[in-house]
This record gives C-alpha cells, sequence and structure tokens, in this order.
C-alpha cells in the first residue's frame, strides 16, 4: 500500500518552504533558550545521555524514574531530554541539568530522587555525583573537565545537546539551512567545488578526497544515480559513526540530501548494522519526520529536487565495511568485494553511479556548507583538514568519544584529553584504524595525528578506534587477537585473505604456545607482505597490518617468544608459571582460592604450585596478601 | 554507433616482458597476452563468465602500481608496461600457490584428477615442492562430500573455491543450485538451505564439472584410468536437436567421459543427457551380429546370411503376390549420409516414395505450415541470437527439459539482457516460473490465444503496417477474420483474462526483436498446421520475421530431425525439399543415379504406412534407427500393423520394442562408432566422428545399406560418409556449397550455403522471403477431435521429461538417468487427485479407448485441474498405448497432444 508516510511525495503538499524553517527554528531557540545559558524563563531542562552506553547502564531507567517523580511533584516546567552521546562514557551514565549544566556522572537510577528533589526543588547540587579534576576538586560543569578542553566539535556538534528524535530540535540548531542554502544558491557542481576546496576527506579509513568522489559520480552519465551512507561500524572498538547517528542522526540525512543534489542522484541508502538497534531506530524516525515535513521526498523546499532515503540492515559483517562488498549487500547479494575499477562513484549501487561515504564524513558536510570553506580549512594540517573522532578504548581512564583537530599529537589524545594510563601503569601502544590499521609505540607519541602521517609509521587514521595499550599487553597476543578476528571476518572470496589470514594465525599460535621458530616469524612477514600485493580488497591487503605494524616495532618481544620461550609482559599463558617465593608465610590463602588444587603446603610452612596442574588463572596472585606469588 | 565502433577498434599500445604490443581498447592483459601465446595461470578465469578475480594466480606486475593486478581484471591502457614472470610475480604466485596446497589433501597420487588437475600443474610448473608443501604445517579444512547426485561428487575437501561452478550454475545455466556458504577459511560451495545436492534445483548438467580445475567435482565412473591414457574426439551429440559439440574420451576403445566444447549452439554448455548419458554405448544389450527370427526365436547369423535371408524373403512375397511393395521408415537419429543414402534406396532401388521418417509426428505441421506461409518449414533464426531479443515467446515448449541448453540461453537473455518472457502452456513449466507473462492455456487452445493476441494488435493498431505492406500479402483476409472474432470468447475458450492476453500482446507487439519459440505443444494437433500458420500470421504482424533475435523458431526434438528432412526422407520430396512431383527434379536424380522409371507420386506417410500395413497393402517395410511401437500413436494399433507384414527388416543399435517384432534385425553402429553429419534444429551442419569402433558385427547405417542396394542389385560404391556427402551436395542447392573440410574449420555451416564461397546463413527471409512475399493465412478455431465425455472425463496430453530421450532406447539404459526418472508416471493438479483420493505416489491406472497403463501418480500444483500429463518415454507405461491417429488432414501429423482418458486409483499396491 502506498502510504503518505512511506512515501513523503504524496504529502509534497505540505511541503515546507524556507519562511517555515526559520519560523519553526525561532520559535524551538526560543524553547531551547535554557540550554545556551538563558536563565530567565524558568524553565529547567534535563539532558539524559540516551547513547548505546549509557542505556546499557540503565540510563532508560533513570529517564523513567525522573518522569514519575516530576509527575509526582507536578514540576511544569522540568523538561527531560533524551540525547545522544557527551563522549564521556567511561563515566556514564551523564546527567546534565540546565540552566545550571550541572554535571552528573555515574548516576544511578537510585539517585535521581536526591538530583530532583534535591538539587531542581532545593537548589541543592548533589555533589557526590559531581566529578573530579586531576586536584581532586569537583567539577560540576562540562566545559570545565580536562576532556573536552582540547576537543573541537563539528562532526558531533549537536551530540549530547539535542533530542535527535525531535526535528525541530535540529532545525532549530540551523539544521537543513545548509540543504535549503545550495538548493536556493548554489548549482551543483558549485557544492562539489566547495566540497573539493573544503579539503574534507573519508572519515571511514582511506581518506579519499570526498570532493572528488562527488566531482566522479557528478561527471559520470546515467539516467539514475544513488547515495549510500555506510555505517557498518565494524572495527572493534570503534563507535563515532553510530554516536553520531544516535545524537545527530539528521545530519547525515540532510547531507545525504545535499550530497544527492550535488551528483544528480534522487534516491538514497544508509547501510547501517542490525547490531545498532538504537542508531536504527533513530534514523528510522528522523527519515519519518524529515519525509512528513518535505525535507525528503519531492520538491524539497520548493525546489525542484527529489530525493528519498531508505535503511538497508547490515547482519554484521565487517566485510560489508568494504565499500563494493557494502553496496552487494544493499542489493541483496553475498557481501563480498567487487573488483575495481570500476568504481562506484562510476559504476556503484545496481550498476549505477554511486557517492558512497561514510557516517562522520557526512556529519561534517552541513557545518562546512553552513560556516563555509574557510572555516573548515582553519582547522587541522596542511593535507588533513578539519576534525576526526576517535573512540577511546582500552587501557586509557576517559574511555569515550572526542572529536580533534588534525594534526594534534597521539600524546595529548592520549594524556590531556583520555586522562592517561589507568592504575599508573605505562603506555606501551596505540592501535588506530582497527583491525586493519597498526600498533603505534611511545616512540611516536609526539607525533602528529594526520593522514600521511600515520601511514608512515605503519598505522593508519582508519575510521577512528584508538585502542591504548599499557604495559601489561602481549604484542604478540595483540596480533593474534587481530588475526582471529580477520579470521573470522575474511569473505573468503579471494586466495590470500581466506587462507592467508588463517596460515598467519597458526604461526601466531604456534609462537605463542611456545612451540615458535625464528623462521616463522620470517614467513609470516612473507606472508602478510604476500598479503598486502595480491588480496583482492582494502581489507584483505590490510588483514596483516597487525603482525606488520607490532613486528616493525615489537619484533623483540616476538624473538622472546621464540627464543627464550618466555612472553615479556607475562600474558601468554603458556609460557609463564607461577610460583611462590620465601616471602610466603604458609596463609593458606592461595590453596584455599586454587580452583585446580594446584597449591600445596602446611599451614604457616611455604607452599608450592604444581605446574602440571596449574592453569595459569592468577587467583592465587589476587589472593596473596604478601606479594609472595610471582609470574615468570 | 559510428563513434562507438571508433571506440571498439581503438588501438592501444603497451609492452608486455618489455616488448611493445598493439591490443584493441577493452581488452584485458590476459585476453593480450593469450594472443600472443604468454601464459598466464588462472583458476577461476572462463571467457563465458563475469570476471571474478578472486583467485590471484593471474597477477601481474603493472609498472606503477600500488599493488599486483590481476590480468584478467586490468584493461590493458595506453603506455603501460606490463611484466608478467618478473620475480615479485613467480613469488607471488608461489605464495598462492603454497596457500591453496595448504589446504589441499595431498592425494594426487589416487586423485582421479592427476594430470588435468590445474593445482598440480602449476604446482608443478612454478616449483612448489615438498618443502614448500610444508611451508604451512597447520590445519586443513575438513569439509564435506556430497555424493548424493547419480553423475557426480562434490568433494569439498578438494575444492579451492575459484567459484566457477557457482557462476556458471547461477549465470550460464541460470538455475542457481550451486553457490557459497559460510565465510572466511570455512567457505564452502553449497546448496541453498545446505539440502543434499540431488534435492535442490539441480539439473545435473554437469557444466559444474566440466569447469572445475581441480578433483573436487568429478564425475562418477566405474572405470578407473589415467587422464593421459585418454584419447578425445571431438563430435556432435546424439541426443535432442541443440547439436552441442563435445568431446567423448575414450580409454581403450570405450568412452569413459563426455566433455563439452565450444560450439555455435551451445557455448561450452551440456545437459545432463548430453554430459552424462554416454554408457549406453558399452552396453551388454548392443546388438553385436544380425539376427534372423526362426519359429518365433531370434538366431544369431552373419552378414550374409542375413542379408541373402532378406533378398530371398523379399523374392518369395514377390513371387506370391504379384509384389513385396517396399516401404522405409528412416531415422532423425542416423546422419545425413545415411538419410540420403536411405531415401535413395527407397527411390532408387524399390522406386517407391513411401519414405517417411518420425519428423511426422514431430514437426510435419511446422514444414508444412511454415512451407506455405514462408517458403520455407524450419527454424528461421540462430540459437544464440536468442541473447539479444527483446521479447521471447515461448509457446507449446517445455524448453528447459527438452531444450536444455536453448532453455539456459533463454535464460541467459532474461539476466544479462533483460529480455522479457511470455510463456503460453497448460503446464506451469519451469520456463513459466521465470515468465514476465504466464498464461496457463487450456490445452488445444494454441489458435484462439493466438487470434486473441493478434486482435488485441489489430484494434490498438500494434502491427507493423510498413513491413506489411512491404513484405506480405492477404492482410485484407486476416483482417476480416479479425474482425469476425470475439475477444472476449477467445480468451474463454484459452481459460486466460482478457486483460493478460492483452498485456502478452502488447509486450511481443511493442518489442524491437521478439522471437517465438514453439514445439509439439504447436503441432502436434488435427489443426496442427493451422496452428503453425497462426504462429507465422503473429509474427508477420508484427513484422518480427527476417531480421536478427526474432522470428519463428520451432524447436527440433531428436538431433537430425532437420537433416533427415533436409535428405528427403519423406515422401514428397527429395532432398533440400525438391518435389518428387518436378519431372525436371525426378529427371536430375535419375540421372546421377544411373537409374530410370522413379516413382512420380507422393508416397504414405508413416501412418498411412501403418495402416497400409495393416492391410497388406504394404509387405515389406524396412525401418532403420526408429521405434515406431513406442513412439507413435496408439501402441497396440501399431503392433498389430507391424506384425502383419510379410517381411520386417530393422537395423538398430538395440532391440527395441520394435525390433522385436522384426523377421530380420541388423546391428548398426551408435553416433560415436561412425563419421558424418548432423544438422541442428537452427539449420547448422556438423560434424560427426568416429571415437570407437562399434560392437561385435555392427556396422554403420549406410554401410549396411548399401549392402542391401549392392543385395537388391543396385551399383553402390561409397568408400566413405564424406563420399556420400559429395554426391548429396551436388544435388542439393541448399548444401551446395558445404563440404567436409568447411564443416571442419568453420563451427559447421548453416543452409541455405549454395556455393562453396558461402559463409552460411544465420537467419532466414532477409529481405525476401523464401517464396517471395510471406502469405497471411487466417485460421479459425477448431476445437479438439477427442473432448472428455462421460466415460473417459479428462483431457490427457503427452510429452517428454528431462531425464529421458525418446523411447528411451539409449537413456533407458543409463543407471544415472533411471534414477533420476526411471518409471512411467502421469501428472495431475491436486484436486484431480483428490476427486479420486489420490495422493502423490499413488499407483493409478489411466485408461482411453485405446487401451490403458498402470504409473504413479504425480501430484502437482504445476497442473491445470482436469488435466493428465503422461510422458511418452515409457513403453507400456507411456502415453502413445493410450493415443490415437487422428491426423492433421493436410500433414497427417496425428493428435498426440490431447485425448480423453480416465483415471482410477489402484487398489492395494502391487
Amino acid at each position: 500500500m502506498i502510504n503518505s508516510t512511506q512515501y513523503a511525495h504524496i504529502a509534497a503538499q505540505n511541503a515546507m518552504t524556507s519562511a517555515d524553517l526559520k519560523e519553526i527554528a525561532q520559535a524551538k531557540k526560543k524553547d531551547m533558550a535554557v540550554r545556551f545559558g538563558s536563565v530567565q524563563d524558568h524553565a529547567v531542562h534535563i539532558l539524559v545521555c540516551g547513547g548505546t552506553g549509557c542505556t546499557s547502564s540503565h540510563s532508560e531507567q533513570i529517564i523513567e524514574k525522573m518522569e514519575t517523580i516530576i509527575a509526582r511533584e507536578k514540576l511544569h516546567n522540568v523538561s527531560i531530554i533524551r540525547t545522544g552521546c557527551f563522549g564521556l562514557c567511561a563515566k556514564g551514565p551523564i546527567v546534565i541539568v540546565h540552566p545550571e549544566e550541572t554535571f552528573y556522572v555515574q548516576v544511578k537510577p537510585e539517585d535521581v530522587e536526591e538530583i530532583i528533589c534535591g538539587h531542581i526543588q532545593n537548589g541543592k547540587k548533589v555533589e557526590r555525583l559531581l566529578s573530579k579534576d586531576e586536584q581532586g576538586e569537583l567539577v560540576d560543569k562540562l566545559q570545565e573537565l580536562g576532556f573536552y578542553e582540547k576537543q573541537s566539535r563539528v562532526a558531533l556538534s549537536n551530540c549530547g545537546l539535542i533530542d535527535p528524535e525531535n526535528i525541530e530540535e535540529y532545525i532549530a540548531m540551523d539544521g537543513y539551512t545548509a540543504l535549503d542554502l545550495v538548493l536556493k544558491e548554489k548549482k551543483p557542481e558549485e557544492v562539489v567545488q566547495m566540497i573539493l576546496d573544503s579539503g574534507l576527506r573519508g572519515r571511514g579509513g582511506a581518506g579519499f578526497p570526498t570532493g572528488r568522489k562527488w566531482l566522479f559520480a557528478h561527471q559520470a552519465s546515467g539516467d539514475k544515480k544513488y547515495v549510500a551512507c555506510n555505517a557498518d561500524e565494524g572495527d572493534p572498538g570503534a563507535f563515532m559513526d553510530r554516536s553520531i547517528l544516535e545524537g545527530d542522526p539528521h545530519a547525515v540525512i540532510e547531507a545525504m540530501a545535499i550530497a544527492a543534489y550535488a551528483i544528480g542522484a534522487d534516491e538514497g541508502y544508509v547501510y547501517i548494522r542490525a547490531e545498532y538497534p538504537i542508531a536504527v531506530h533513530r534514523l528510522q524516525i528522523a527519515i519519518d519526520q524529515a519525509r512528513a515535513q518535505g525535507l525528503l521526498g519531492r520538491n524539497i523546499l520548493g525546489s525542484d529536487f527529489n530525493f528519498d532515503l531508505f535503511i538497508r540492515l547490515g547482519a554484521g559483517a565487517f566485510v560489508c565495511g568494504e565499500e563494493t562488498a557494502l553496496l552487494n549487500s544493499v542489493e541483496g547479494k553475498r557481501g563480498t568485494p567487487r573488483l575495481r575499477p570500476p568504481f562506484p562513484a562510476v559504476k556503484g549501487l545496481f550498476g549505477k553511479p554511486t557517492v558512497l561515504n561514510n557516517v562522520e564524513t557526512y556529519a561534517n558536510i552541513p557545518v562546512i556548507i553552513r560556516k563555509g570553506v574557510d572555516w573548515f580549512n582553519a582547522m587541522g594540517t596542511e593535507t588533513s583538514k578539519g576534525t576526526k573522532v576517535f573512540a577511546l578504548g582500552g587501557n586509557i581512564n576517559n574511555v569515550g568519544l572526542v572529536e580533534v583537530p588534525m594534526g594534534i599529537t597521539l600524546r595529548e589524545i592520549v594524556y590531556d584529553i583520555g586522562g592517561g594510563i589507568p592504575e599508573g601503569r605505562s603506555f606501551k601502544a596505540a592501535q588506530t584504524g582497527g583491525p586493519s590499521g597498526g600498533c603505534i609505540p611511545a616512540s611516536h607519541l609526539d607525533t602528529p595525528v594526520d593522514y600521511e602521517t600515520l601511514m608512515q609509521i605503519g598505522s593508519m587514521m582508519g575510521s577512528g578506534g584508538l585502542i591504548v595499550m599499557d604495559d601489561s599487553k602481549c604484542m604478540v597476543g595483540i596480533a593474534k587477537f587481530f588475526m582471529e578476528f580477520m579470521v573470522e571476518e575474511s569473505c573468503g572470496k579471494c586466495t590470500p585473505c581466506r587462507l592467508g589470514t588463517k596460515k598467519i594465525l597458526e604461526l601466531l599460535e604456534k609462537i605463542v604456545s611456545g612451540n615458535g621458530e625464528l623462521e616463522d616469524i620470517d614467513k609470516m612477514e612473507k606472508l602478510a607482505s604476500t598479503m598486502k600485493t595480491t588480496s583482492l580488497c582494502a581489507l584483505g591487503q590490510t588483514a596483516a597490518n597487525p603482525v606488520l605494524s607490532t613486528l616493525r616495532y615489537f619484533k623483540d618481544e616476538y624473538i622472546a617468544h621464540v627464543e627464550e620461550k618466555c612472553c615479556p609482559a607475562g600474558e601468554c599463558k603458556a609460557l609463564i608459571r607461577y610460583r611462590i617465593t620465601d616471602a610466603c608465610i604458609g596463609c593458606t590463602r592461595c590453596s584455599k582460592v586454587c580452583p585446580v588444587g594446584a597449591i600445596t603446603g602446611q599451614v604457616k610452612e611455604m607452599h608450592s604450585i604444581d605446574p602440571a596442574i596449574c592453569i595459569k588463572c592468577g587467583a592465587c596472585i589476587q589472593a596473596c596478601k604478601f606479594n609472595a606469588i610471582v609470574r615468570r | 554507433m559510428n563513434d562507438k565502433k571508433k571506440i571498439a577498434e581503438k588501438t592501444i599500445q603497451f609492452s608486455v616482458n618489455g616488448q611493445t604490443v598493439q591490443a584493441k581498447e577493452g581488452q584485458s592483459i590476459l585476453q593480450v597476452c593469450r594472443e600472443l601465446g604468454i601464459d598466464i595461470p588462472t583458476f577461476c578465469y572462463d571467457e563465458r563468465l563475469k570476471i571474478d578475480g578472486s583467485c590471484r594466480i593471474c597477477l601481474v606486475e603493472v609498472e606503477g602500481a600500488r599493488t599486483l593486478l590481476p590480468a584478467c581484471a586490468t584493461l590493458v591502457a595506453e603506455g603501460m608496461q606490463v611484466q608478467t614472470h618478473s620475480e615479485k610475480v613467480i613469488e607471488a604466485r608461489k605464495e598462492i600457490l603454497a596457500l591453496l596446497l595448504s589446504d589441499h589433501p595431498r592425494e594426487c597420487l589416487k586423485c582421479e584428477k592427476a594430470g588435468e588437475c590445474k593445482l598440480q600443474d602449476y604446482g608443478y610448473e612454478y616449483g612448489v615442492d615438498e618443502e614448500q608443501f610444508g611451508y604451512f604445517v597447520g590445519e586443513r579444512c575438513e569439509r564435506d562430500l556430497d555424493d548424493s547426485n547419480p553423475f557426480f561428487i562434490i568433494d569439498r575437501k578438494k575444492c579451492i573455491l575459484c567459484g566457477k561452478c557457482v557462476r556458471i550454475c547461477n549465470d550460464l545455466q541460470c538455475v542457481g543450485a550451486l553457490h557459497y556458504a559460510n565465510r572466511g577459511y570455512k567457505t564452502v560451495i553449497s546448496t541453498p538451505f545446505l539440502q543434499d545436492l540431488n534435492d535442490g534445483s539441480c539439473v545435473s548438467c554437469g557444466n559444474c564439472v566440466s569447469v572445475c580445475p581441480t578433483g573436487a567435482l568429478m564425475p562418477k565412473k566405474p572405470e578407473s584410468y589415467r587422464s593421459w591414457e585418454v584419447k578425445k574426439t571431438t563430435t556432435t551429440c546424439s541426443y535432442c536437436g541443440v547439436g552441442c559439440q563435445m568431446d567423448l574420451c575414450v580409454v581403450n576403445n570405450r568412452v569413459v567421459e563426455v566433455k563439452p566444447r565450444k560450439g555455435a549452439a551451445n557455448n561450452a554448455m551440456l545437459c545432463v543427457k548430453g554430459k552424462f548419458g554416454y554408457n549406453f554405448l558399452s552396453h551388454p544389450d548392443r546388438l553385436k551380429t544380425p539376427l534372423i527370427k526362426r519359429e518365433g526365436e531370434f538366431v544369431e547369423a552373419s552378414w550374409e546370411e542375413a542379408l541373402n535371408y532378406i533378398k530371398e524373403k523379399a523374392a518369395t512375397v514377390k513371387s506370391e503376390q504379384g509384389d513385396y511393395r517396399f516401404a522405409g521408415l528412416s531415422s532423425a537419429r542416423c546422419t545425413n549420409e545415411e538419410n540420403y543414402l536411405m531415401q535413395k534406396m527407397a527411390r532408387g532401388v524399390f522406386k517407391t516414395n513411401d519414405i517417411d521418417h518420425c519428423a511426422r509426428l514431430c514437426h510435419s505441421s511446422t514444414v508444412a505450415g511454415l512451407a506455405n506461409t514462408l517458403g520455407s518449414g524450419a527454424m528461421t533464426n540462430s540459437i544464440e541470437e536468442v541473447l539479444r531479443s527483446d521479447v521471447v515467446f515461448i509457446i507449446g515448449s517445455n524448453t528447459s527439459e527438452t531444450h536444455p541448453v536453448i532453455g539456459a540461453h533463454i535464460r541467459q537473455a532474461q539476466a544479462q539482457n533483460k529480455t522479457k518472457l511470455i510463456v503460453a502452456d497448460p503446464r506451469k513449466i519451469d520456463m513459466a516460473r521465470d515468465a514476465d507473462i504466464y498464461m496457463q492455456i487450456k490445452p488445444g487452445s494454441n489458435i484462439a490465444i493466438l487470434n486473441a493476441m493478434m486482435k488485441v494488435i489489430f484494434d490498438e493498431k500494434l502491427y507493423d503496417q510498413a513491413y506489411i505492406e512491404e513484405r506480405t500479402e492477404n492482410f485484407e483476409e486476416l483482417i476480416q477474420t479479425l474482425e469476425l472474432l470475439d475477444f472476449k470468447e477467445l480468451c474463454k475458450i484459452c481459460g486466460i483474462d482478457p486483460e493478460t492476453v492483452r498485456r502478452a500482446a502488447r509486450m511481443y507487439a511493442s518489442a524491437d526483436r521478439a522471437g517465438i519459440y514453439y514445439s509439439m505443444g504447436v503441432t502436434q494437433f488435427a489443426s496442427g498446421t493451422n496452428g503453425v500458420m497462426s504462429v507465422s500470421n503473429l509474427a508477420l504482424l508484427c513484422g518480427q520475421i527476417g531480421k536478427e533475435s526474432a522470428g519463428v523458431n520451432p524447436l527440433r526434438g531428436q538431433n537430425n530431425v532437420q537433416g533427415a528432412c533436409d535428405m528427403g526422407a519423406l515422401p514428397n520430396v527429395f532432398t533440400g525439399y525438391q518435389k518428387v512431383t518436378d519431372a525436371a527434379v525426378r529427371e536430375k536424380f535419375e540421372k546421377a543415379w544411373n537409374i530410370t522409371d522413379m516413382d512420380d507420386a507422393v508416397g504414405k506417410t508413416l501412418p498411412e504406412i501403418m495402416d497400409a500395413a495393416l492391410n497388406k497393402e504394404l509387405r515389406f517395410l524396412y525401418i532403420m534407427g526408429e521405434n515406431p511401437v513406442v513412439s507413435d500413436p496408439d501402441r497396440h494399433h501399431i503392433q498389430k500393423a507391424l506384425s502383419s507384414l510379410d517381411l520386417l527388416v530393422v537395423q538398430d543399435i538395440f532391440l527395441t520394442e520394435t525390433a522385436q517384432l522384426a523377421d530380420v534385425v541388423l546391428p548398426a553402429a551408435a553416433f560415436a562408432e561412425k563419421e558424418g553429419t548432423f544438422t541442428n534444429t537452427e539449420r547448422r551442419v556438423q560434424r560427426v566422428r568416429k571415437a570407437i569402433d562399434p560392437p561385435g558385427q555392427a556396422l554403420a547405417d549406410w554401410r549396411i545399406l548399401q549392402k542391401l542396394m549392392q543385395c537388391f542389385g543396385y551399383d553402390s560404391n561409397f568408400e566413405s560418409a564424406e563420399e556420400i556427402f559429395e554426391e548429396m551436395r551436388t544435388l542439393t542447392p541448399s548444401y551446395a556449397g558445404m563440404t567436409y573440410t568447411r564443416l571442419d574449420t568453420l563451427d559447421g555451416l548453416q543452409w541455405p550455403c549454395p556455393s562453396e564461397d558461402h559463409p552460411g546463413t544465420k537467419f532466414l527471409h532477409q529481405g525476401r522471403f523464401t517464396r517471395g512475399k510471406a502469405l497471411f493465412v487466417p485460421i479459425h478455431y477448431t476445437p479438439p477431435v477427442e473432448e472428455p465425455d462421460a466415460q473417459y472425463p479428462l483431457s490427457m496430453t503427452s510429452g517428454r521429461n528431462l531425464y529421458q530421450y525418446h523411447t528411451r532406447t539409449m537413456t533407458g539404459r543409463v543407471e544415472g538417468l533411471n534414477l533420476k526418472e526411471g518409471h512411467g508416471y502421469v501428472e495431475m493438479g491436486p484436486a484431480t487427485a483428490a476427486e479420486k483420493g489420490i495422493v502423490h505416489g499413488d499407483r493409478v491406472k489411466v485408461s482411453s479407448p485405446r487401451g490403458e497403463i498402470v504409473v504413479i501418480a504425480h501430484v502437482l500444483e504445476s497442473v491445470q485441474e482436469g488435466l493428465l500429463f503422461v510422458p511418452f518415454h515409457y513403453g507400456e507405461e507411456g502415453a502413445n498405448v493410450l493415443t490415437v491417429a487422428n491426423l492433421d488432414p493436410i500433414c497427417k501429423i496425428p493428435e498426440l497432444k490431447l485425448i480423453k482418458a480416465r483415471l482410477e486409483k489402484c487398489e492395494a499396491a502391487l
């Protein structure tokens, strides 16, 4: 059945005009004034993070409880806004109370009563829910945290500020004015030129100039063209695209409409993994709202431009983040890469010219149009313009989402923004670019983060996953972890990737189990470089990068595994032993916690561990109060 | 257009291994290197398939490229510098081979593929030696073996995932039986939902087996042999009329495997029968000596004894009855040379035109109908042209089962060319499932549906006025008839809703290039000739004859039925359709054959020969390679007729149901055991070559015929089939330009080919029809001869299936084919079955006024209610026990497609 919800062109006569857009923006801005620092209207806005991270630590229950209490207390001036991610995920769930902008962290449902009744009704901030700075001083404003100081939020500018399920809030933030502008004032080729001039490069990994992609698709002849959005974020530890779609979905819709106008497309697809249910849900709401307002459909904003957008769910194959595999999957085919050339800009979805960008790339577009090429150009380095969003993970204090200008150093990200390494441990390496990227050692901490530099030091920007590893991590183990991932995620189409990943993993397993030979390291290195030059797609060509980059910076660790049969980080179970030293006083705690009965000894006498029984679980070390058990 | 052509011909200059070469723009590095004789290894490449680029063994080094590039997928470019065997390339290929071998069973010593395995060959060529085999010591993937199919196995352990099987199954055969399952290292070739291959949509064509580079897809064969023992002979398939080219692989005078060759008609594809149906050749039942029936028992005899027996018996009949009145049945299974000799024997030695063959039962109505309207009764266009048709209209042809390779071509056209398909058939056959418009017409309503479509085209002025004016005659009369017709009434007769008919008519009429494909579903009616002329009317109305990828295309059922007709194995014509009633023609043949007093009247047709035998008008019948007891209508009638003869001689390769009634049986050579030519359904004459010796004393049919001619006093001394062909072509204008040498080198030749510098004719009637202007013959619908009544309340139609061929003389002796469809059955709709309490698999009795058969019930949604379908292959369980010779008055084809019948459930299992 054709209905106006699904097919917005039916409702085109109600379509919004530029004037409507301005009117909505003005009205809504008043509504939201409290969030911009205005205190005059007695309104209170409580922002609760509704990103996936905070949702899984019960932010939904917090919202429910707030609503109940507000209703009970009849607090008509208090609104609750479920926003997207604030970024500081380590401290979620996060609640911000405007107008004071009070920033509460790690809020639990049972804290709600106190926030509402104590803070909002009686002006008494809940101090135990405030975060502390490095000196231990309480910080009650988000902007005062070191975490935000060095960030510049462009792609994330609306995340955590607006209700992503309300198109009017997006419009209030000047949403859809960029689309309005290009439709009114720019020819398609001028839009392409703007993106070219901005220097924006693909944020999905390879960093291909976005404007050139658009130019190729614009120039390609065809009766039908498509735009597509890659939201198949598959790198372990990366979640910037998810957060953008959860926090600011209209930015992507607006950007895709602009791209469609620039290349002459009238249909778009967002390919998003089904493991992102909240993002899918919010994007669908946003698409429905945009259609209902005539911002998708026919004659958008009174122009003769038509565009509609659809969601396609991915089933979670990493390879479907590769652009041609993604196109196959959208078409309903097996998600395996196609040969390139032809490139998607010439022959993409259903064989038609297609612009395919990832979520973060699109999220930059409306801002670039609104604020201008020069404004964007001013950020970043000579060849890498603008900002980049990183998902910080691993052994770092401020696990979360950050957006920084290109060219910032890794040290600034890890220490100034990320808050350094927990438990006083030292930095060993950072993995950027996901499994296709590489490990950056401490010696490169002061390297500026941009596309070229990262490539030079054997890693890559990738989609922006940044996993920090402390000195307890075995780099051979890290390589093995990523190869396990690649063996699972290789699509199996081409020989080098299908079999090469498996064979490298087998060699790594041989090494970590203590059976490695020096020759194995050479074999691995050779095979890894063969995969680089012979695989069909970028996934296969980069699949062995974790091995190549760890070999580049941590070869001594490999050699230690092989020659000395020892794991310097003490992680590889087959190569470590637990031993009780004479610091033991015979308290028996260790033998009590040992799950396999490997520890024997009389009370008040030194105990011993039978290595044949020991499963190296480490429970004894944790139980021992005298540091009498060592791992070596 | 001109610009495009210029681009296509643009020359590119680039260098390969330091040498400057030229190539056409759009060629791949691999194509150019192959032309230059530079050997680049490939696993996943097949010129017929879309480039996959997955195996990576063809990688080459291109100056300036970041990675090595696949030669198969990389197009040459101006100034490109390519290294095909640089150190980097060789190292990469070694590494890829080592990777493949690391996951491959080391069974080369016992692998049947050894010697023609590409992995083994390249492993040897690139020196991936034992040390490198041990390069990786890890896991070898445990993968299942599927041996459910009777003809071949999938041994997934040996699979290197080149994917050619998947692509040929999906992109060329278009059945989608094979695909990939799982991902990465665990990827396997699979069927949908991991069912056994034999339970899925697989049609056992074996094209996957033919392209497999390793031992992963292997035919099941009882004998063991090494590949280098095999001697290959290229020949033409002896099953249906497609004329696929194939290699017979012979070891010790035994065909052990069949491999496809790239012929013009088959593009290196085969069907299950062509690929796997060869074991009849070495079947122990083959006739090895002449047999003479003495006191009801066959006794082995020498050739001399058998021939003398025939001669003496004929003389006795003659002396007792004044004349033995000879008639001959020639064979659509035998070569052109043999058919030529057979009619020469009938006309030249026995002075009679009473010669016919089973084309009478299949396309005599086509020959009569199209000769009348167009001047020539053959398929107008070539098979491969269908790939570029805009619309294909199939009426009365179960194409994917009876002409599987053409069915696959049509599906390729749909997939690659977006060709639209219209199907009209009483059963929802496989092609109907793929159709854009399917019309499940009532059996016998062809003329009504064609008239209804023409009515729409006329009313909506969709016809081709200019073409009609320029190239046809009698259009006025067609208009008058169409104006009289009641469209709604016609739709009611067909049982099709008027809007569907309109859509079909518009789709056909609005196409630039539309081809009609039809077969027995149009021809085998008492109104068959009229049905064919209706098809012709429709095509002419839309200007669809005389151009490429269009036309009227009767699909011929047997390997050489076109040739047998061309050779004059018909009662009314000599070779090339030269009329026996034409004195000048007779004179030409008398002179060439050095005889006088040739019969000047049109002879008897096959059903008339049977009737004449029954009423003793004929005394001596000679049957070459035909089995009328099973193939002809009303089995009991035929048996009675043949038993009434004084002398029945049958020459065949097996003791068929017909041969069992003979007085003398002569052992003949099968197609693999002799030289000659077949003419396929698209008029293409192709060579048949000898691969093995015939068993025992069996002889090529032409040699037997020549012995008999000599025996009856005619001096015939051909030394080879080629000599016969040479004589034939001098007497046959349409074959005059063909020689064995030309046929050997040119992928065959399509008639007409009037001179030795003529390239043959791809499609007929270009510019001018054979008869000058094409003729519209308006036709009115006539109901079937037999209609259901109280005693026989159902309609019954007959036909064929994929796994059996004709009367099962050959396929009935191939185990795998019998495992697939080994017994007679009747198809019916669910309601028809339910009414009689019948469920799928029950034993049921089907009867008609002529007899009854007991067969298995197949209850299928695809059959319309009230209709039964019985295949005719199965002798006493076959349709022809029940059919009757209600003849078309013009061409004498019997109405085999429709009789009345009764259905009963058999009590208690036997």
